[in-house]
């Protein structure tokens, strides 16, 4: 029942959408020419057959390749980083007392303000969109594993240490795992930043990706393209977080969750 | 004979870091000697410093005067003899208890085969056999005491430190948990420190049992020799006169300690 109701919410905001902007349906209300509302809205047939046209015709599938190779690319580095540093920050007091101050600093700037720099740094190619999705992700694995480190039971540490576990073995089988369930838990974030640190980089200087087909369409006034780029990211969003979901619950198994009874 | 464990004149003071003048002595002054395959309780009331000392003993944390001997050698660092079942939650939560037991082997870098098969065979000793693939959160409290147990005593360690181990367990899970450590106990006659609140637990179990004065500055006012004759059953050496008498001899010794400890912490 549920799912019929969300249906009808979306038929409904795209009937509500079409009426509104098709010139002949309506009288003009508010714009003087009856193109007009089509021309700033989008028309939601154009926008499906432009999408239509991008599957069929394979000319989304490299820009979609590209977007992905750079989200993923940019996940895997910035979060390798940041587990890395996190853990050796969190146990090197020295270290993290001294970048305490720059830390929080970069983690204040609004980091896509980087984007012209990466661009200058690494071209327009992949590079500077991974660089800009890595700065993003890097800091919301680093805090999470840092914070993870330290919070680690120091009875089970201790235990650890009793069953004759080496500082190395610590490191492995204590502080790692203990880190990693804080990466997973921040990874529908670090997936999300990765995804937008991409598209933005795309949208701001490239020659490939959904972001630059959004950007292309804009620069033409083409409001259906950009509408459909929106919602071909839009879909390609839903399905890396559905695959988020899917690897947490493997993942994650050893941890408690609520209500784990079955209800007869 | 050489003890297996020995605190010698052991004193620990612990310095506020928020104040570093303010300080707490939790143990002054404290010896404790271990024969070797001597099963030894140490009761006293709660906030004493019974943790404290067998922190001490295991290594894990040195004292601010005193020394540890382990089979006549001066203890540095840990105490690698020497098993440790700690009052707390101690487990691993994202190994499952079969994982958790064999996890000492895997350190020792012991093969895997002979690692699993061991560990079965402690999954079975502790009747825990069938909940292997659990996780922790999915055990019961007592389930996973007994995880801990069997994950110290794969190791086989000649010196057991066992700290209220039993204190979670309900009454009859936790006389069984006793006469089953008493014949693991008896097999190959392992040193045990044994910490507990309850004086019944501890006269049914030990040798010998010894009192701790209330904090601060705790230190040893007794010790106590039980001569009831081994093998016991925890449930019916309980009604026994002998153990009657000893209990009365040690509680009458105790009660002023523990009085005097709660006063304190109602303050
Ligand atoms: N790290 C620490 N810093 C400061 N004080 C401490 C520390 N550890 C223990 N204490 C103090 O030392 C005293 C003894 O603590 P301990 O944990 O040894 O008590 P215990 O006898 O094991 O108590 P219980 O029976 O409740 O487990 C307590 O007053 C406690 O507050
Ligand atoms: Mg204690």
């Amino acid at each position: 029942m549920l799912r019929v109701w969300q249906a009808l919410v979306l038929v409904a905001v795209i009937a509500l959408w079409h009426i509104g902007t098709s010139p002949t349906l309506l009288p003009p209300l508010y714009f003087d020419n009856a193109d007009k509302a089509a021309f700033f809205f989008g028309e939601p047939l154009t926008v499906l057959s432009r999408i239509w046209n991008w599957f069929a015709g394979g000319e989304i599938y490299r820009h979609l390749w590209v977007t992905l190779v750079e989200t993923l690319l940019a996940f895997v580095m910035g979060t390798v980083s940041g587990l890395l540093i996190g853990i050796w920050l969190a146990l090197a007091p020295t270290a993290s007392a001294i970048s305490d101050p720059y830390i929080k600093a970069l983690n204040a700037m609004p980091r896509l303000i980087l984007a012209p720099i990466f661009f200058v740094w690494f071209g327009l190619g992949i590079a500077s969109k991974v660089a800009i999705g890595v700065s993003l992700v890097f800091f919301i694995v680093f805090f999470n594993v840092y914070q993870g480190v330290r919070e680690v039971s120091p009875v089970v540490l201790a235990n650890a240490r009793m069953l004759g576990a080496t500082h190395r073995q610590l490191l492995r089988y204590v502080y790692l795992p203990s880190a990693m369930s804080w990466v997973f838990a921040s990874l529908h974030n670090s997936v999300g930043l990765a995804f937008v640190g991409a598209v933005v980089g795309e949208y701001l200087g490239s020659s490939e990706g959904v972001g630059y087909l959004i950007h292309q369409a804009e620069g033409v006034f083409d409001i259906n393209s950009v509408f459909a780029g929106i919602v071909v990211l839009t879909g390609f969003a839903l399905v890396l977080d559905w695959c988020v979901t899917l690897a947490e619950k493997r993942l994650m198994i050893w941890q408690p969750r609520q209500g784990e009874t079955e209800r007869i | 004979m050489t003890a297996a464990l020995a605190l010698e004149r052991v004193t620990c003071t612990f310095i506020s870091r928020e104040n570093r003048d303010q300080r707490y002595t939790a143990v002054r002054d404290a010896t404790l000697v271990v024969a070797p395959g001597e099963f030894v309780s140490v009761v006293g009331p709660t906030g004493c410093g019974k943790t404290t000392l067998l922190n001490v003993a295991a290594g894990l944390l040195a004292p601010s005067a005193g020394s540890v001997r382990v089979h006549g050698e001066l203890l540095e660092g840990i105490n690698a003899r020497a098993g440790y079942l700690f009052q707390s939650e101690a487990l691993m939560p994202w190994r499952s208890a079969f994982d958790n037991i064999v996890a000492g082997l895997e350190f020792r870098g012991v093969p895997a085969d002979v690692a699993s098969a061991k560990g079965n065979d402690w999954l079975k000793r502790v009747g825990l056999a069938g909940f292997g693939n659990r996780f922790p959160h999915q055990l019961s409290g007592g389930m996973r005491k007994r995880v801990s147990l069997a994950q110290t005593l794969i190791l086989d360690p000649k010196i057991l430190l066992m700290d209220e181990p039993f204190s979670a367990l309900d009454v009859q899970t936790r006389q069984l948990m006793e006469n089953e450590l008493l014949e693991l106990w008896s097999a190959d006659r392992k040193s045990v420190v044994f910490i507990t609140h309850d004086l019944e637990e501890a006269i049914s179990l030990s040798d010998r049992v010894v009192v701790l004065s209330a904090g601060p500055e705790t230190h040893p006012i007794g010790e106590y020799a039980i001569d009831l004759p081994r093998p016991r059953d925890v449930s019916e050496i309980r009604l026994s006169p002998r153990f009657i008498e000893i209990h009365a001899e040690i509680w009458h010794a105790m009660k002023d300690e523990v009085l005097k400890g709660y006063a304190q912490q109602q303050q």
